[in-house]
């Protein structure tokens, strides 16, 4: 209990301080260059030219050190040996590209890469065209994108239950096993079938991504004008023609952000593998082995080594985005 | 939409069968999940969870009474009792050898070694005659096929929260995500005014950083932020994690936040202006109220965000009593309690309620912030 009242009173604290410095800041620069007096003018010209910056400050100050100095210090550690002191030049790489198991991980990550945002976005279309057809919709929607609020660690405690494998004389309390014992067939150790483990862990994130994609993609086609719809309608198009060929082509910039959103969430993936492998049987994947050097093989080189190739896996997504952002503006 | 389907019944049918079908994909998985845990921890380990709510069929080895609650009538020693300490089943088969535990039926009287008889009845009462003294301190092993009736039971839940430590973890839990989602906040909601509504030079590339951030693995951040730790003596804290979670969150947070405020009528703000109002004036008063929505939304995220995540809390804080957080245990027992499937349901449950009830409760700005982040932009 003391340690929640030691966070509420951190938060408190916090609060006050970024009050404290914006509005300590902002009177200071109302002291400074007062905007009334002889100067008044030049005055508020010139804290209109400052303000901006003490506003901009501790978020350009957090965002330097947490997200863009480590990615120049990263590059630095990969050039460097397992402590991070004695230059190795390109060792690093040298050893990655010859190293068995990233290879097995990077080839893993590919797979994940394109069944996951696929299967996600297949499944969140169909949950969207269907649920808004009918009555009780609503609930549906909330309920298949109910596990995003679950963390994966949870829902790889809640899919390992699934997938349970005991003996075949014993009753099967998996479900997924209880059903193909049901019809006959044997039960399966699924998550120790090489090659095939990794889509039961890749099932994890489809069940947990295909709710966001609905979201989306629903709103996306409540967005369409209804006279294109009304038009084809009346050309005799049927239900199905109308959503291949009139909805999903006007809803492309929605798919889209779906897909890349949900493939630098797949590049990252970590959680789910390590809680129901650790990435043994043939299943790891760059996040988890980058982790494995860090903590277990205490190599900082290596690990930042690998945590770049993940960080040059993203870059096109990047370069998009900003692109993007461009062309808006 | 609907009237285009309406006169069509058969298709209508075909579209609820497929979203019931989709619907119970999605959740059964989590029911499995929530039954098991509220279930008594010897029988979720004999049946499947679907199967819950009927009698169970199991083979248990009870003991007698112990040898000094014998006593003698006729010249023959007896024991006797009830191999059900609280009635809850029946006895539909019993054995006194475990090559067959299921011999006899109940009612009938089985012949032992040395003369002695064994009788069960199908209540679970049983009497054993001897022509000689008992003698055994534990009691004899009595084999009995039992339907038991379902039990459910909220021990589960004692244990894992009192026992197992699941208790301090949850606080640790809260310990870390309450300041991790403030924090970020008002810092965002500053610098996506100034993104937003403040004339300077480079705005538009410090909008485009913020957006390449925003995926930028954190992967890339854990070992120069973890040297950086231990060079300037934060080390394994609470507040290293605080603002670990800060930074990363602000991208999205700052995000989201120029969006919304961008999107504000232009009156409004130009007219505070005219008015003489600066702009640290029209942020605290003006747009800060009008954000709430926006602010909202990130709040959620940001929640959902901390309180689920592992890594940060792996990399960022101890493995001791005081800073180990829930996710981390559940990884824990993962490994030390693998099979113990009581411990972990009800952990894992316990886990998830925050964020599911705060899912179903906000979800409203969830929906919005998951929009205004993804479809409006990048």
């Amino acid at each position: 209990m003391e340690q929640v009242l030691l966070a509420l009173f951190t938060m408190v604290v916090a609060v006050l301080g970024c009050i404290g410095y914006f509005w300590g800041s902002n009177g200071l620069l109302a002291l400074v260059y007062p905007a009334k007096g002889k100067n008044g003018a030049a005055n508020i010209q010139k804290s209109a030219a400052i303000r901006p910056w003490l506003f901009m400050g501790p978020a350009i100050l957090l965002l330097s050190v947490y997200l863009i100095y480590p990615v120049f210090n990263s590059i630095y550690l990969s050039l460097h040996g397992s402590s991070g002191e004695k230059f190795v030049g390109f060792a690093n790489y040298t050893w990655l590209i010859n190293d068995e198991k990233f290879i097995e991980s990077f080839i893993n990550n590919m797979m994940w890469l394109v069944i996951v945002p696929a299967a996600s976005t297949f499944f969140g279309l169909l949950a969207a065209a269907l649920t808004d057809r009918i009555s009780w919709g609503n609930i549906a929607k909330s309920l298949i994108f109910m596990p995003m609020a679950i963390s994966f660690i949870g829902a790889s405690i809640i899919w390992k239950f699934v997938y349970d494998f005991r003996g075949e004389d014993v009753e099967q309390i998996g479900i997924l096993n209880a059903i193909l014992v049901h019809f006959g067939a044997e039960p399966q150790a699924w998550i120790v079938m090489p090659g095939w483990n990794s889509v039961f862990l890749m099932i994890i994130l489809i069940w947990i991504q295909t709710g966001f994609a609905m979201v989306i993609l629903s709103a996306a086609l409540r967005g369409i004008p209804e006279e294109t719809l009304e038009a084809a309608t009346l050309d005799g198009a049927n239900p199905l023609q109308i959503f291949l060929q009139i909805k999903v082509p006007q809803i492309w910039g929605s798919v889209a952000v779906v897909w890349t959103t949900i493939t630098i969430l797949v590049l990252k993936v970590f959680d789910i593998v390590m809680a129901m492998t650790n990435g043994q049987w043939g299943s790891q994947v760059l996040a988890n082995y980058m982790f494995d050097w860090m903590f277990r093989g205490h190599d900082f080189g290596r690990s930042a080594t690998i945590a770049l190739v993940i960080m040059l896996l993203v870059l096109p997504v990047m370069v998009w985005n900003v692109r993007n952002l461009r062309n808006e503006n | 939409m609907g009237s285009i389907l309406g006169k069509n019944s058969a298709l209508t049918w075909v579209v609820h069968i497929s979203v019931l079908l989709l619907v119970l994909l999605w959740t059964i998985p989590t029911v499995g999940l929530l039954i098991s845990s509220v279930r008594d921890k010897d029988q979720l380990v004999a049946t499947g969870w679907w199967t819950s709510f009927s009698t169970v069929e199991r083979n248990l080895i009870k003991r007698s009474a112990p040898a000094n609650e014998q006593f003698k009538e006729d010249g023959k020693f007896i024991l006797k009792g009830n191999v059900f300490a609280d009635q809850s089943g029946t006895v539909t088969a019993f054995g006194w050898r475990s090559q067959q535990p299921d011999a006899y039926v109940p009612g009938n009287t089985a012949q032992m070694r040395k003369g002695k008889t064994l009788k069960i009845e199908a209540d679970g009462s049983y009497l054993l005659i001897s022509p000689t003294a008992f003698s055994s301190k534990r009691g004899a092993r009595l084999f009995v096929t039992v339907f038991e009736k379902p039990i459910f039971t909220l021990d589960n839940y004692s244990e894992v929260l009192f026992a197992e430590g699941l208790g301090k973890s949850f606080i640790n839990t809260m310990t870390v995500t309450i300041p991790a989602t403030v924090i970020p906040i008002l810092i965002a909601a500053f610098a996506a005014y100034a993104l937003a509504w403040m004339e300077f030079p480079g705005r538009a590339i410090f909008l485009a950083v913020v957006v390449g951030l925003l995926v930028v693995p954190l992967q890339m951040s854990l070992i120069p932020l973890l040297k950086l730790y231990t060079t300037i003596g934060i080390g394994k804290s609470y507040i290293g994690i605080w603002l670990a979670h800060t930074g990363f969150g602000l991208p999205l947070a700052i995000y989201l936040l120029r969006n919304y405020i961008a999107g504000l009528p232009r009156e409004i703000i130009e007219s505070a202006r005219v008015d003489g109002a600066n702009d640290f004036q029209i942020f605290v008063k003006i747009i800060l109220p009008l954000s709430f929505p926006a602010l909202a939304s990130f709040a959620i995220f940001q929640f959902l965000w901390v309180w689920n995540d592992l890594l940060i809390a792996t990399v960022f804080l101890g493995n001791n009593e005081e800073q180990l957080v829930m996710t981390g245990r559940l990884r824990e027992m993962l490994g030390s309690r693998g099979g113990n499937w009581e411990i972990l349901t009800a952990s894992a449950f316990v886990s998830i309620l925050v964020p599911l009830m705060v899912f179903f409760t906000l979800q409203k700005y969830l929906v919005r912030g998951l929009l205004s982040g993804s479809v409006k932009g990048g």
